[in-house]
């Protein structure tokens, strides 16, 4: 059957090009592979080679034609016995352009009108009944707890990284797990993030559910392409076959002195990733709570500590299995004159303003977002229909910080309930200087905070 | 490399050469098809096709068992089909379509199937080293013997996190075959501009992990060292690895004319070094197979390749809501799962 030869696609960008050079001439044979022309794309001469065996059996488009569209018949393939004219009775027409609706598909979460926005369903639920026994804990011995308490439960999940075992954690964190789970399931790694994060993946792939330690989120730098392309992506890429059920974890943002490599706060990296979770608590019962969930999640979280935090002690419900979910904010004061919103260690200074505004009759309601990734929003937005301010309290910089984001989200679906401008309280924007004097100036202060909402509350 | 002559495998069965060239060939075909159907406009963005390399996997696939797992890069399209899985759904991810492994989310470059513990299809030169070495760590972990075939080509060699995986894969003696599928050209450097250390597998004594090279033109050499591999892991002896000098006839991906060698060159090795002539003719000279079985095969390969192009073309792209769906797993895991 005689068949036409299309003008090829020879990039993924090409709609046209020249037909350079015939390579063959009519009544030649050609075997799949043969080299029957040169056409020039945008970018390069491309051979171009028969598929198929046959004789050409007549050319359609003279050499050194520029502008032949991708798809058009160049010349006409036949078998022994025909004629190039029964192209005619057989063609077939050329394949369609890809068909396809244009437009987008709609959000599954679309913005409310701005002059009317519901108020939105917000879980106030409290994490744990009332009356439950509270211990005090660091938040060390919190994230300790959660996991050997979720490796006794499964026996699939497994911690790594560097100095976790034998030495107990470089921070602590991991003492005494190596005693308990033994080196089959507290694994010492070399010094080689890029490598042990990919080996994590692939372990989740293949069924386990890892806990990888990073000694700080920093040195996980070396390793985020497996965390972004491997880990978040897979579940998509493979159309819901296998993702990687996994936790990343380690302390984040500044710790004490120790320089601009050492110190800097990755909420905003991690949270723009579809596919990623993003965890950072402050309180010591949120990291245990929020650590088995994101053990037992099904997709890969990254849970973000902080050092300073390690060793401060907050009350802890004494149960059994204590778990705070994902997506739900915590109120930590109630308030009516401004939100101040902020997550992991700048609810510190959330909550110190919080108290000396109060000295000034200012009542400030403090959320704890918990979680960057999902994000509670409702909550925020259900804040602030009452209090029409916010300030946002983080440790990292401010182009493209958690902060602006929450202020597109508040000015999209609430901006007639707003008085003033939300303010973004952030670090300064600059790498972390080691003088004590600069440092402390580099970081968010509460007298920042609270000079933002009196801007806001216009006192 | 041209000169070596396919191995003499006296015990090889005339069943066993009719499925390796029946394999490559499908392949071959395959890929061929797929280059058809780019240049049509149906399939788009990268498309990098295995023509030439064929008795890489088909070989190595000989060697491996129920269980086993394999992960590769973006070359992909060839160890899909060795290992099984259907032509059609790799096709149809090809063209993005919702009949596609991926449901036309993936694409030539990320496929996966979890039934022939498949574990992609990786864009990023070398992510899929550690990833390899982390499934065959999931094997240990469980205590069964399978064994992780873990593919990268000669430009991923010289990658940095392939050496991380190297050291942590010896350490903990991973059962993992590292594949260096080495076609001497990483895109359009060859294996000379790139190192002044070409033969990769030597690399392994550094960590300790034994190795060799091996004529990947020949699908029972190949096979041969796949075994010895095999072997090696399944013991409990830590990973292996095996540096396959193979060559690709075609460009780095569609868009590459492969300007950086001579046609000559490429010619020569379709004319002398050929996988699948090789087989074609051991069956032929050692009347394993008559010129009308490897005609009856010839024509069930075309059928079965044209009917994934068929398919490819007329499965329906995903619908609009497929955009929202599988970015996160449902949420929590079974106890003790």
């Amino acid at each position: 059957m005689a068949t036409e030869i299309l003008m090829p696609a020879l990039s993924p960008t090409m709609e046209e090009g020249t037909l350079a050079k015939w390579l063959v001439k009519e009544g030649d044979t050609v075997s799949s592979g043969d080299i029957m022309a040169e056409i020039e794309t945008d970018k390069a001469t491309m051979e171009f080679e028969a598929v198929d065996e046959g004789i050409i059996g007549k050319i359609l488009i003279d050499e050194g034609t520029e502008g032949v569209k991708v798809n058009t018949p160049i010349a006409v393939l036949i078998e022994e016995g025909e004629s190039a004219d029964d192209i005619e009775a057989s063609s077939a027409p050329a394949p369609a352009a890809l068909s396809g609706e244009e437009g987008k598909a709609a959000s599954p979460a679309t913005a409310s009108t701005p002059d009317a926005p519901p108020t939105p369903s917000v879980d106030l639920s409290p994490d744990y009944p009332e009356g439950t026994t509270m211990k005090e804990q660091t938040v060390r011995e919190a994230l300790r707890d959660a996991m050997a308490e979720e490796m006794r439960r499964d026996d699939t999940v497994f911690l790594m990284g560097e100095e976790v075992a034998e030495y107990q954690g470089a921070y602590k964190v991991s003492q005494g797990l190596l005693d308990e789970f033994g080196s089959k399931r507290v694994i010492d790694t070399p010094i080689t993030e890029h490598g042990f994060a990919g080996i994590g993946v692939g372990a989740a792939f293949g069924g386990l559910r890892p806990i990888v330690e990073f000694m700080t989120w920093n040195f996980a730098m070396q390793a985020i392409d497996q965390i972004l392309n491997s880990a978040a992506k897979t579940l998509y890429m493979s159309g819901g076959q296998m993702g990687a059920p996994m936790v990343f974890r380690g302390p984040n943002g500044a710790a004490a002195r120790v320089g601009a490599q050492h110190s800097q706060d990755y909420a905003a990296w991690y949270m723009q990733v579809p596919g990623l979770k993003v965890v950072m608590p402050y309180s010591a019962a949120d990291a245990k709570g929020l650590m088995k969930t994101a053990i037992r999640d099904n997709n890969p979280v990254c849970f973000l500590e902080n050092e300073i935090l390690y060793g401060r002690s907050f009350e802890v419900p004494d149960m059994d299995d204590f778990t705070v979910p994902f997506g739900k904010a915590r109120i930590w004061r109630e308030g009516s004159d401004v939100t101040i919103v902020s997550f992991g260690i700048g609810m510190q200074y959330a909550l110190e303003a919080a108290d000396k505004l109060a000295e000034d009759g200012i009542s400030a309601e403090v959320l704890d977002l918990r979680t960057i990734r999902p994000m509670d929003t409702g909550a925020i937005i259900n804040s602030v229909m009452k209090t029409n301010r916010c300030v946002t309290v983080e440790e990292g910089w401010p182009q493209g910080s958690v902060g602006s984001y929450i202020s597109s989200v508040i000015m999209q679906e609430a901006f007639d309930y707003l008085d003033a401008p939300v303010i973004n309280c952030t670090g300064k924007d600059v790498p972390m200087p080691y003088a004590a004097n600069l440092e402390k100036h580099a970081l968010i202060t509460t007298d920042e905070v609270i000079a933002a909402v009196k801007q806001v509350t216009y006192r | 490399m041209a000169a070596r002559k396919a191995a003499k495998k006296p015990n090889v069965s005339a069943e066993e050469l009719q499925g390796y060239y029946r394999d490559m060939l499908l392949i071959r075909r395959f890929e061929e098809k797929a280059g058809q159907l780019y240049g049509m406009g149906l399939i788009g963005g990268f498309c990098h096709l295995y023509i030439g390399q064929e008795a890489v996997v088909v070989g190595l696939e000989a060697a491996a068992e129920e269980g086993d797992k394999r992960i590769t890069s973006y070359r992909d399209h060839g160890h899909m089909l060795a290992c099984g899985m259907d032509p059609n759904g790799v096709m149809a991810e090809l063209t993005g379509r919702e009949g596609g492994y991926s449901k036309g989310k993936g694409g030539s470059m990320h496929m996966f199937s979890k039934e022939k513990h498949f574990y992609g299809g990786h864009g990023i030169v070398a992510a899929q080293v550690p990833l390899g070495a982390g499934l065959a760590f999931s094997d240990m972990y469980k205590g069964n013997d399978r064994v992780t075939f873990t593919y990268f080509g000669d430009g991923a060699a010289n990658q940095g996190q392939v050496y991380e995986a190297y050291n942590m894969a010896e350490l903990w003696m991973l059962p993992c075959i590292f594949v260096i599928e080495n076609n001497q050209y990483a895109m359009g450097t060859s294996t000379q501009r790139s190192t002044k250390s070409p033969s990769y597998w030597e690399r392994g004594a550094a960590y300790g992990i034994p190795g060799e090279e091996v004529d990947g033109m020949d699908v029972l050499a190949v096979k041969a060292a796949g075994a010895k591999a095999v072997a090696h892991c399944r013991a409990g002896k830590g990973p292996y690895i095996l540096e396959i000098k193979t060559y690709r006839y075609r460009g780095h991906s569609m868009s590459d004319p492969a300007k950086y060698r001579t046609r000559e060159e490429v010619q020569k090795m379709r004319d002398e070094r050929d996988p699948i002539e090789a087989v074609r003719s051991m069956l032929l000279t050692g009347k394993h197979a008559t010129e009308e079985d490897l005609k009856a095969i010839d024509k069930e390969i075309k059928e079965i390749v044209n009917a994934s192009a068929e398919f490819a073309k007329e499965s329906p792209e995903p619908a609009l809501e497929e955009l929202w769906t599988d970015i996160y797993a449902a949420e929590t895991a079974p106890q003790n799962a």
